[in-house]
């Protein structure tokens, strides 16, 4: 795999990927009939745009998502990562069809994004919700649950249901405007799920949430994977992606950077290892002291795997004390950080060359 | 907590006693605003074509207010004696245009507008030009014409019109049967005591309005002691004739039997024998400066 | 169709919830209550005046309802994006819209019906045995309610594309202007050259006619409405609320929301 820096090549590369991942998957499930599509993929986005005019009569043009091209696959839990306002609300609002995208096309569950009949399959939480406040929790359910053309006793069994396992049960009869953003977060899950729909779509579902909330909407992803759901979520929580995504997409300035699952996307190349050793004044100036970083009498220092054993030597004839010797992996995070800088040198470039 | 009561109740006395305070003050500046002399009752906007277009579909209403504003106005300024009324045609004018099919503003203006001051405005020819157009707006309503009648028969003086109105009226299958009957009488007599009385009898006796009534009496007073003192004017005449000199009091006329008992005017006064031996008003008699002032008209 | 049902009555609980309903309507009972006063002081006409304050009040209140809540009930879900969790539902935008202004049709309904309830009351607390006659009286709630519709129709419009208070303004001006359609028919002038003429003519008839939904100084003074006045004018309101919402449902379906 390339390095980051290689533009479209690296991305061409990871579709690449993707799609021997997927038949991979697909194998695995015990062979795949000739009926079924191999291209039907349960979300497919196909050279998705969205463009804002901005500026005097509105004349230039600010791109919000630039050709975003990916699939979602069945069962999966996909996650969009980026920074704010990289483009991850504007693609799940384009597939919700709130806003209309410039160009390009999308399909869920083999219907295209126009179909609003298709929206029976999905469950969609919008980014910090806010409800009816004039209604209770239980009333807003079942004014939701009447759009999907359930039975009556159907519709109160499953609202009921739903109330319960959002732990709202005995909140139900409160009027939301009183409800904490925790519990609106809640009531939002609920409607998304209410009607046991094929797709959820979350955008940013953990934000505000305090860590008790955030395992419990954790928990409901993991539920509704197990229950063989296809959930894609945004999120600028990379911890959240690494745990619960089995795909991830990183999306940064509009354009889709990198897309597999979290431990591919990273380069695999060991960076080398790290000692933490604690030594006392007796040690004397040991050259490797100013490579390290150090609190108090604690060292560490990073070096390559090629001198670990030298290095462990010299220390141990220095009398320093061992703490600990680990393996350097480059996460998410730096992968992440390494291109939304690259981003930002890339637009000012841009701007100083004046378009 | 208790100091929080305290200051509570503090707080509230002191807002009663500010209250209070304004309240007198405002007295006080009431007081002295009159000493001002200030129209107080300005018409902003004159033209009745504004206000129509001001009023957007809520004419009606806006008629019915300035209605009442004329009436408020006619009578504040008949309270404070008062006799300047020239804001009366301009409210009626606008009420009137506001909403053709308010009656009373019609009838109401027909009486006040046309009647001599203090008792109106004196205008009878903007009475009449109210009139007309509310015979245009309503012409099933025989009453205008008999307003109509009465404003050229007492204010106008101009007989022939005043028998035209009636006549018109009277073609009015509604219309009572007196109306062509008055035509008639006009047309032959003019000004007659008994017309004038016959007028504003009916006037008194079918009108809604307070106000028109208290003036339709004043004037049915005013009349009775015309004709009163036309008749006693005759008795003394016949007196002075019998005794070959003028009678020097009612006793004579009572003495020499030609009176049965001592007359009294509407007002409850007795009649008394001027010096040339004319009938006249009592001076004590609050109809005596009214009968002044219509013998000067 | 059950969409449209289900976001009619939901409309009409949260009109209901809405307190500035309740001052509305609660003012104007207490305009019913001073019609009586104002009658008082209104020699010869009380019944007219109790007629006609209480119709005025009964048109301006619910014109208040009809424009502030009309573009409250699109502007306010856009704003404050309770529209995005609803539109992710297997409903329609134009079924949304529809069922905003039942909803809210609804609403003035009963309003109105309560205020008419309102002005009955006085009417018979003055003069006792009501006559025949005052039951045109209906008529003109009925119309008025009419115009209501137009004008609730107009602020849905308005708020689809431009901001709450622009529409407020857009709506209010539309009715005014709607009242003087029928001046701009008949405008005559020597220096105005007939291509202004006829295009003024153009425009009275584009613009919504209010005044057709007006007949307060008949019923004021018990006169009665004819049925083909009530007749035309219904077909009036139904054709011109039927291109209003078309246009709503067409715009809306187009919007980019925040």
């Amino acid at each position: 795999m390339g390095a980051p820096e290689d533009g479209a090549p690296f991305f061409f590369w990871e579709l690449l990927a993707a799609n021997i991942l997927r038949h991979r998957r697909l194998t695995m499930r015990g062979g795949f009939s000739k009926n079924m599509d191999m291209s039907q993929a349960a979300i497919e986005i196909e050279n998705l745009s969205k463009e804002y005019p901005y500026g005097f009569l509105s004349l230039k043009k600010r791109k919000s998502l630039e050709g975003l091209t990916m699939s979602v696959e069945d069962g999966e839990v996909f996650g969009f990562l980026g920074p704010n306002g990289a483009g991850k609300s504007t693609t799940i609002k384009l597939l919700m069809r709130l806003i209309f995208p410039t160009a390009g096309t999308a399909r869920i569950l083999g219907k295209s994004i126009d179909d609003v009949s298709m929206h029976g399959s999905i469950g969609y939480l919008p980014e910090q919700p806010y409800f009816y406040d004039y209604l209770t929790a239980h009333e807003l359910l079942d004014y939701f649950a009447r759009f999907h053309q359930l039975k009556a006793s159907d519709r109160t069994a499953r609202v009921q249901a739903m109330l319960k396992r959002v732990g709202l049960d005995t909140a139900k009869k409160i009027q939301l405007r009183k409800y904490s953003k925790g519990m609106l977060q809640r009531v939002g899950l609920a409607q998304a799920i209410l009607h046991d729909p094929q797709v959820v779509v979350l955008d940013e579902p953990m934000s505000g949430l305090d860590p008790l909330g955030r395992r419990e909407v954790r928990d409901i992803i993991l539920e509704l994977k197990r229950d063989g759901r296809i959930v894609l979520f945004s999120t600028h929580v990379l911890s959240d992606a690494e745990m619960l995504c089995d795909r991830v997409g990183v999306i940064v300035g509009g354009k889709l950077r990198g897309i597999g699952a979290p431990g591919e996307l990273v380069d695999m190349k060991e960076q080398g290892m790290e000692v933490l050793f604690e030594v006392s004044g007796a040690a004397g100036n040991l050259p490797l002291l100013e490579k390290a970083t150090r609190t108090g009498e604690r060292y560490r220092v990073q070096l390559p795997e090629a001198e670990l054993y030298s290095t462990l030597d010299a220390l141990k004839a220095a009398g320093a004390r061992i703490l600990s010797v680990t393996q350097i992996k480059p996460t998410l995070e730096e992968y992440f950080m390494h291109l939304v800088e690259t981003d930002r040198a890339q637009a000012s470039a841009v701007e100083v060359s004046g378009k | 907590m208790n100091r929080r009561a305290n200051y509570g109740l503090l707080l509230g006395a002191a807002l009663l006693a500010g209250f209070v305070c304004v309240w007198k003050l405002q007295e006080k500046v009431d007081a002295e605003r009159t000493t001002l002399r200030l129209e107080a009752d300005e018409l902003t906007l004159r033209s009745p074509g504004v206000m129509k277009k001001l009023s957007l579909e809520y004419a009606p209403l806006m008629g019915a207010i300035y209605w009442t504003r004329a009436v408020q106005y006619y009578g504040q300024k008949h309270h404070m004696h008062d006799q300047n009324l020239e804001l009366l045609w301009p409210l009626l004018d606008i009420s009137s245009t506001l909403d053709p099919n308010l009656i009373v503003a019609y009838r109401f203006g027909a009486m006040f507008l046309s009647d001599a001051p203090p008792r109106g405005a004196g205008q009878p020819e903007k009475a009449v030009e109210l009139l007309e157009r509310g015979i245009k707006a309503n012409p099933d309503f025989w009453r205008f014409y008999q307003d109509l009648g009465d404003v050229y028969y007492f204010d106008e003086k101009n007989y022939l019109k005043a028998s035209q109105a009636f006549e018109e009226g009277s073609r009015n299958p509604a219309a009572m049967g007196w109306m062509k009957i008055m035509a008639a009488k006009i047309a032959a007599e003019g000004e007659s005591l008994e017309t004038s009385y016959a007028l504003w009898l009916d006037v008194y006796q079918t009108t809604t309005d307070k106000d028109v009534r208290k003036n339709a009496e004043v004037h049915l007073r005013l009349v009775k002691a015309q004709m009163d003192l036309r008749n006693l004017g005759q008795v003394a005449d016949e007196f002075a004739k019998r005794a070959r000199r003028p009678a020097r009091s009612i006793i004579d006329l009572i003495q020499t039997g030609l009176l049965p008992g001592q007359p009294l005017d509407p007002a409850g006064f007795p009649y008394v024998i001027g010096e040339n031996g004319k009938a006249e008003l009592n001076p004590k008699s609050p109809l005596r400066e009214e009968w002044l002032r219509e013998k000067k008209k | 169709m059950r969409n449209i049902q289900t976001v009619a009555a939901n409309t009409f609980r949260e009109a209901v919830r809405d307190r500035v309903l309740y001052n509305l309507v609660f003012f104007a009972l207490l305009m019913m209550g001073a019609a009586i006063l104002v009658g008082q002081i209104s020699i010869g006409i009380e019944q007219d005046v109790i007629v006609s304050l209480g119709l005025s009040a009964i048109s301006v209140i619910g014109i208040f309802i009809a424009v502030f809540l009309g573009v409250a009930l699109v502007s306010r879900e856009m704003d404050k994006r309770t529209l995005y969790a609803l539109l992710a539902k297997p409903v329609k935008r134009w079924e949304f819209l529809l069922g905003k202004f039942f909803g809210l049709v609804m609403t003035l309904t009963v309003n109105t019906a309560a205020m008419a309830a309102g002005l009955y009351m006085a009417l018979w607390s003055v003069k006792h045995p009501l006559l025949k006659s005052d039951a045109f009286i209906l008529a003109a709630v009925y119309l008025i309610l009419l115009k209501l519709a137009l004008i609730v129709a107009l602020a849905l419009l308005f708020s689809c594309f431009t901001t709450p208070f622009l529409a407020i303004l857009f709506t209010a001006g539309i009715y005014v202007a709607g009242l003087f359609a029928g001046d701009l028919r008949t405008i005559h002038g020597v220096d105005i050259d007939p291509g202004s003429l006829r295009l003024m003519r153009g425009i009275s008839y584009l613009l919504p006619n209010f005044q057709n939904f007006n007949v307060m100084g008949a019923v004021v003074h018990g006169r009665g409405v004819p049925a083909a006045i009530v007749w035309h004018a219904t077909l009036y309101a139904i054709l011109y609320i039927a291109i209003v919402l078309t246009g709503a449902a067409v715009i809306f379906s187009r919007r980019n929301l925040k």
